[in-house]
């Protein structure tokens, strides 16, 4: 009985965590359009729905209902493979991220879906596999602006993963644990004094995470797969209705993963900024989504950066990206890890 | 349990390699090299070698077969003449990986013994374990190693270079 109880609370648990995390995915779009239409002194979408509220739910159906075509001249396999390996790599990644204290409720962890030892590689290794989703939806798409933008979104993303690898890595040697939920609790202490970015001196680190996350996910100033003024749509021109969606939804459910990343990893996951300065107030259920309220509103902020400087920055041109990433990321990158390693041998 | 998911993965890994060989066009040839590899790092992490499963995703599944799809990619190969295969191939080919196959099977069934073994999912080797191992103990192995791969990196940016 307790098995069955067991495994149905775990069930229940990815279930919910899916669902919100796809209407996260999809309030994200909305959010992108107001605050881009804000930047540029405009509504953005308002009819639909009050503040047009309801735009995501009117948009999934518009996708859906519309004709999916099948261009002729396509390798028909992978064309179909390639949007799945998107979409589910992109989903696969929120299962090792922890939101909140580690509260049992039957032996089921609420707040996390799967506390791994190795969690921070397996969003890694996920990340790495997902390049084949566009990689591929390029290839055979078989148009020579959809293999332009494929090759250069993998090339991209083959370079910044290094840089990306690199800039974790010295909050793996302060933490000494790959699992979220240690690196979290490391910074659980004095409040915002002892999160990496700050009193882990990481500040550096967060730098570097930050380009080349936005350079993983294929976002200004880095969107140069997409760059509709030279490559129509990049890897995803031949797509069109729920094809096209998933490898919408897959860019848009990378941003939040990479987000809840950086959350754990650098702004101290769901720790309170004030430490335990207040006294704390409620009952157990308000102390229990406390931390989930604190890591929501981190991710958020990291979405509100994203758009911020989509709506700010112009695009790099392409040698100036590889540039950027080889010469100047990466030598940063061992310079911190030389550095932090050094420090901790010390003082550690 | 443990079992069940090493026959579904060995197979899978199995099948992948078959599907290697026997598919004509390339890149389908490469994608199934990407389950062989992702199939081998389940099987690490049956055995408890958990950096080393993820590792194995990481530089193999993800990295280094990028580069391979990457280069069928740019050099838009198409579909691979079919030919009958040499008559020579066939005649030692087959024999010989069979006998391969016998010799090594014949080796690891005399030598179990002396192996020793361990049940499936019964051990673990976190990721501080291996890095002392490999830290401490094997450190000068190591280090040699990893100068073994600076030369090769650094014959490629010979080659690759622009004459000037």
């Amino acid at each position: 009985m307790n098995i069955l109880i067991f495994i149905l609370l775990n069930l229940l648990k990815v279930a919910v965590v899916t669902v919100i995390f796809l209407m996260a995915v999809a309030y994200t779009v909305l959010l992108e359009r107001k605050l881009v239409g804000r930047i540029q002194n405009r509504w953005g979408p308002s009819r639909v729905g009050p503040f047009g509220l309801l735009q995501p739910l009117a948009d999934g159906l518009k996708l859906f209902l519309k004709e999916d075509l099948m261009p002729t001249a396509v390798f028909r396999p992978l064309f179909i493979l390639a949007p799945i390996i998107a979409l589910s790599c992109a989903l696969i990644s929120i299962g090792v991220i922890p939101f909140g204290e580690n509260i049992r409720w039957h032996g089921v962890d609420m707040f996390q879906i799967a506390d791994l030892n190795i969690g921070l590689l397996v969003i890694l290794g996920v990340t790495s596999v997902g390049i084949y989703g566009i990689a591929l939806s390029g290839w055979s798409s078989n148009n020579k602006y959809s293999l332009l933008g494929s090759l250069r979104s993998s090339a991209q993303m083959v370079s910044y993963e290094l840089a990306l690898g690199l800039s974790v890595i010295g909050v793996v040697l302060r933490t000494g644990s790959l699992r979220l939920r240690d690196i979290v609790n490391l910074q659980n202490t004095h409040g915002i004094l002892s999160w990496n970015i700050f009193g882990g001196l990481q500040i550096v680190a967060f730098f570097i995470y930050l380009c080349a996350a936005f350079a993983e996910t294929n976002r200004t100033p880095f969107d140069l797969p997409e760059a509709e003024s030279e490559l129509t749509a990049g890897y995803h021109t031949e797509y069109s209705s729920m094809k096209f969606a998933m490898f919408f939804m897959a860019e848009y459910a990378n941003m939040i993963t990479v987000g809840c990343v950086a959350t754990v990893l650098f702004l101290g996951g769901w720790s309170s900024p004030f430490g335990s300065l207040f006294p704390a107030f409620g009952g157990p259920l308000v102390q229990a989504l406390l931390p989930v309220f604190w890591f929501v509103l981190k991710v958020f902020s990291f979405l509100f950066l994203y758009v911020w400087v989509r709506g700010t920055l112009p695009r790099f041109r392409y040698d100036q990206l590889m540039g950027f990433g080889w010469k100047f990321l990466l030598p940063i990158a061992i310079v911190n890890v030389m550095a932090t390693s050094l420090v901790l041998a010390f003082h550690g | 349990m443990n079992v069940a998911v090493f026959i579904l993965f060995a197979l899978l890994c199995l099948g992948g390699a078959l599907n290697l060989l026997l598919q004509r066009h390339p890149i389908n040839s490469a994608l199934s090299l990407i389950v062989v590899m992702s199939s081998l790092s389940v099987l690490y992490l049956l055995l408890g070698a958990e950096f080393l499963a993820l590792a194995q995703i990481i530089v193999y599944s993800g990295a280094i077969m990028v580069l391979f799809v990457f280069v069928i990619m740019l050099l838009n190969a198409g579909e691979e003449e079919r030919t009958h295969g040499s008559r020579a191939a066939y005649l030692a080919g087959i024999p010989g990986v069979l006998a391969l196959f016998a010799v090594l099977a014949g080796t690891f069934i005399t030598l179990r013994l002396s192996f020793g073994g361990t049940r499936l999912g019964s051990f673990l080797v976190t990721t501080g374990d291996l890095s002392r191992v490999l830290f401490r103990d094997l450190l000068l192995p190591f280090e040699v190693t990893s100068v073994l791969i600076l030369v090769a990196i650094l014959g490629a940016v010979v080659l690759a270079r622009k004459e000037h």
